[in-house]
């Protein structure tokens, strides 16, 4: 795992500085972090990052897993759709049995800490046995804004006996008696998705991928769902091909385990068929490497999603310096402001327009890059992220203060 | 004397819940925003852009220029100069004042925008948190101004002008009152934060003080 100072070459020296300084107020301090799953996932993917940087700032990380049976996830699998706004049927008996995994949860699991950040709805409920004296806050990772109202209800009562919420965007807000925080999640520059590549590294996963160098490459990394848009970009491609010399490579993660997505695959290729410039290419889910050599040998990347939640891949393409072309929805417009750090659009013909003049302006594209870059530099790295939660708790600590001096 | 510390400033965004979804409303959520909210809305925008072509001075001129789509107003507000004032409060009333002149000249339905492209207020819990950079001469402020974080910069020239002495900067305030040098300060005065980025304004306050400096050593 790398060392803190390390990161300063990606997030700046001061932001490495900024936090020993905060940190260095809540030495000794126990950080507890609760959520389901140890692997997968983008919450455990950040806390295996975080939670040794903050061991290395003298603050005393823990980690906790709630446990359940099959039957538990299937239901909170299910407010987890709900909550994203994709409608499902909720039974008495569903609440009751998370009520229940959790009652049993709250028997076995060590919630002994100063400060406790819980990871979305499946360990919410442990509130109940808050230990008297500590901070908890209630971390959603969410995208509330098209909740279901009975499943929203539900977790509300749990939420609202937190000390503080954290959504990833002001869009995810909802009312709650408890304040609200906004922490977007992070990339982190030094892992294999994102760190620095040399070009021989580059040009050997290529040639490996046989994905040929000698046209421009625009790219859409993103597993094949319909909500990504896949065809449309197949589409806005075709559109400009009569104008431009360039090859459209859509890359996705193979799509075994998921009936829809393989159906969304085989349309995609259906649609490339006959057109040689357009490669739809299926890689392993652990292709991290490569998938950073792909966006790093391109010269757009697109994100022409219809609906998003956070979106994090426009920020990992953006720390490539590469100018982006994405949907205009969830999080996306948080990581590029439109015409300077990127470009937003809301269809398949304003991405083909963009395309086409970014592909025939490299310098207002590397421009665009340069911007985006910086700002994913400010905003989006995981210094940025860790910061922010310790800010948070040094202002739970405080008691709450407008403006606190360190 | 009494070296001059340089101090930097980090922001957490509270989110209030309140939105708007046309003029009007933005005009009540900013005659009932406090500091904390006016803080996050205005200053936040130049900090967080720094990197960008500067464009915009603050968020309400930002959403009513581009998702309300009034172009004229969102360029009145553009033009509000939030480092002229010297409380938040004088530049909340600022916006109230152009924003009621708005709709009072305007009195026809205005555009509600659709749900997702509202407004949000917000709010910034500010921190304040000293840095290792002292300076006791103009060679040492210099090494620190290359050195410090452009929130840094950002707290001490801009920032400072809203708590006492009111309208003065941080660096203009440590060399009039150290070097009796008002030099400085007039220079300083001069710089507007929507003519630069931050990383731009830091090459200028250097290239002054350097200027500075050689003067000094002249003499």
């Amino acid at each position: 795992m790398p060392k803190i100072d390390e990161y300063a070459a990606a997030a700046g020296d001061t932001a490495i500085e900024e936090l020993k300084t905060i940190s260095a107020k809540l030495r000794n301090k126990t950080i507890l972090n609760v959520n389901s799953t140890a692997v997968g996932g983008g919450v455990a993917e950040i806390l295996s990052r975080m939670l040794p940087m903050m061991t290395e700032l003298g603050i005393k990380p823990r980690w906790e897993l709630i446990k359940g049976g099959e039957d538990f996830y299937a239901v909170t699998k299910k407010f987890h759709n709900a909550l994203h706004g994709t409608p499902q049927k909720l039974t008495a008996a569903d609440f009751q049995l998370y009520r229940d995994t959790l009652k049993t949860n709250m028997e076995s699991v060590n919630l002994d800490a100063d400060i406790a950040l819980i990871h979305d709805p499946q360990p919410a409920g442990l509130i109940e046995k808050k230990p008297a004296g500590a901070k908890w806050i209630w971390r959603c990772h969410i995208d509330l804004s098209n909740r279901q109202r009975d499943v929203w209800d539900f977790l509300r009562g749990y939420v609202s006996r937190y000390d503080a919420a954290v959504i990833s965007a002001p869009s995810f807000s909802q009312e709650l008696p408890v304040k609200q925080f906004q922490v977007p999640p992070s990339i982190d520059p030094l892992a294999d998705k994102n760190r620095e590549l040399t070009d021989t590294e580059i040009s050997d996963i290529m040639k490996r991928l046989e994905i040929p160098a000698d046209k421009p490459l625009i790219t859409q990394v993103s597993r094949f769902d319909r909500l990504k848009d896949p065809l449309g970009v197949i589409e806005a491609f075709k559109k400009i091909q009569p104008y431009v010399t360039a090859r459209l490579l859509l890359v996705g993660g193979s799509a075994d385990d998921d009936p829809e997505g393989a159906q969304v695959l085989a349309e995609a290729r259906a649609a490339a068929e006959g057109t040689p410039d357009i490669i739809v290419l299926c890689l392993p889910p652990t292709s991290n490497v490569e998938i950073n050599a792909i966006q790093r040998a391109s010269s757009i990347i697109l994100q022409k999603s219809l609906k998003e939640g956070f979106g994090l891949t426009v920020s990992e393409a953006l720390w490539k310096a590469k100018p982006v072309i994405a949907g205009a929805v969830g999080g996306i417009p948080l990581q590029i402001t439109h015409k300077y750090s990127g470009i937003l659009t809301r269809t398949i013909e304003g991405t083909a327009y963009w395309m086409k003049r970014l592909l025939h302006e490299p310098a207002y594209a590397r421009k665009l890059g340069e911007n985006g870059r910086e700002h994913v530099r400010q905003n989006f790295l995981l210094t940025r992220h860790l910061r922010d939660y310790l800010l948070l708790a040094l202002y739970l600590e405080s008691g709450g203060r407008d403006f606190i001096h360190l | 004397m009494e070296p001059f510390k340089f101090c930097t400033r980090l922001t957490l965004t509270e989110v209030t819940g309140r939105k708007a979804f046309n003029i009007t409303e933005l005009l009540e959520g900013i005659k009932a925003a406090d500091d904390a909210v006016i803080y996050h809305h205005t200053h936040r925008f130049i900090k967080q852009s720094h990197h960008l072509v500067p464009e915009g001075a603050n968020d309400f001129a930002y959403w009513v220029a581009n998702t309300v789509q009034a172009d004229r107003l969102g360029e009145e507000l553009t033009s509000i100069d939030i480092v002229q004032y010297h409380s938040l409060a004088n530049i909340r009333d600022a916006f109230v004042k152009m924003l009621e002149k708005h709709i009072a000249e305007n009195p026809e339905p205005m555009r509600t925008v659709t749900p997702g492209r509202e407004f949000h207020f917000m709010r910034a819990i500010r921190f304040s948190l000293p840095t290792d950079c002292a300076a006791t001469d103009y060679a040492s402020f210099i090494q620190c101004l290359r050195k410090v974080s452009v929130s840094s910069l950002y707290l001490h020239v801009f920032e400072a002008r809203l708590r006492p002495p009111y309208g003065v900067d941080d660096f203009s305030h440590w060399f009039k009152t150290n070097f009796n040098d008002d030099i400085i300060g007039k220079e300083i005065s001069r710089l507007d934060p929507y003519s630069y980025t931050l990383e731009g304004l830091r090459q200028r306050i250097i290239r002054i003080m350097e200027h500075r400096l050689a003067e000094v050593s002249r003499a």
